[in-house]
């Protein structure tokens, strides 16, 4: 139980909240499994009212995935990543997925390279769409289409 | 989950000012909170919500990760290496499991 808690607080820091700990917890649980369902809420959420330049990130990602359960993906960001400009955060989102957000991954200067590569679960055929917040304040934004032939996300 | 050892690849040595990737894999179900049981029972989200790379205390990368990322997951980042040093990788799930991962980096 007291594990659990430590979850829910860890969870509210990352999340930026600023209220107090207490009036939260008995909201948490709904709070944090509220998942966003649309691209555009999410993108909305993201991006507040800027708008995001679509170039500057490299999405690779097959163009057939066979078996949606586990698609690899590889974005990177064209960013001299020093103090001056840096990435700070890249997410990824399947448009499709029932969650449309996939993972939001957070750089520092120190990180030497805006890029990452992992496997990702998607529902169907679908655009993948990648927006990364630049230590400017701007923002990038890289889509690609994925054919997926077998629907990963159990449901 | 079984805190099973996490495997994680990094170069024994890098030199100052090189850009490493690492590479780490954890086994980990992933459990989206989308499925049914065959008795219609919702079958509850555990998934590692967060993962952090560290080195030598200063933390350089964090994924903050949703049910969309495959069971056992993958990832790999890069690290612009300042010293020698020690990295730390930390998993964090649902349930409060954590599984933490020390590895030395030598300058040569």
């Amino acid at each position: 139980m007291e594990i659990e808690v430590i979850g829910r607080r860890t969870f509210l820091i990352g999340a930026g909240a600023s209220l107090a700990v207490a009036t939260f917890l008995a909201n948490l649980p709904a709070l944090a499994q509220e998942p966003i369902r649309s691209i555009d809420e999410a993108l909305k959420k993201v991006l507040g009212d800027a708008t995001a330049t679509e170039s500057g990130i490299t999405l690779e990602v097959p163009e057939i995935a066979e078996n949606g359960n586990t698609v690899p993906f590889a974005l990177t960001v064209d960013s001299p990543m020093t103090a001056q400009s840096y990435v700070k955060t890249l997410h990824i989102f399947a448009s499709g997925n029932p969650q449309v957000g996939v993972a939001s991954y957070n750089f520092t200067p120190a990180s030497g390279k805006a890029s990452v590569s992992s496997r990702m679960r998607l529902a169907r055929t679908q655009d993948i769409i990648a927006v990364a917040a630049l230590s400017d304040g701007k923002f990038l934004l890289g889509k690609r289409n994925v054919k997926v032939t077998i629907g990963g996300c159990g449901g | 989950m079984s805190a099973a050892k996490p495997r994680i690849r990094v170069p024994e040595k890098a030199k100052v000012g090189e850009v490493i990737e690492i590479k780490t894999l954890v086994q980990h179900v992933m459990e989206t909170g989308n499925r049914k049981t065959a008795d219609g029972k919702v079958v509850p989200r555990n998934i590692i919500n967060t993962f952090t790379a560290s080195f030598n205390g200063t933390e350089f990368f964090k994924a903050d990760v949703l049910p969309g990322i495959s069971a056992n997951p993958y990832l790999a980042f890069y690290l612009k290496v300042p010293e020698a040093g020690e990295f730390e990788f930390t998993w964090l799930d649902d349930a409060g499991v954590k599984i933490s991962q020390k590895m030395p980096l030598a300058i040569g």
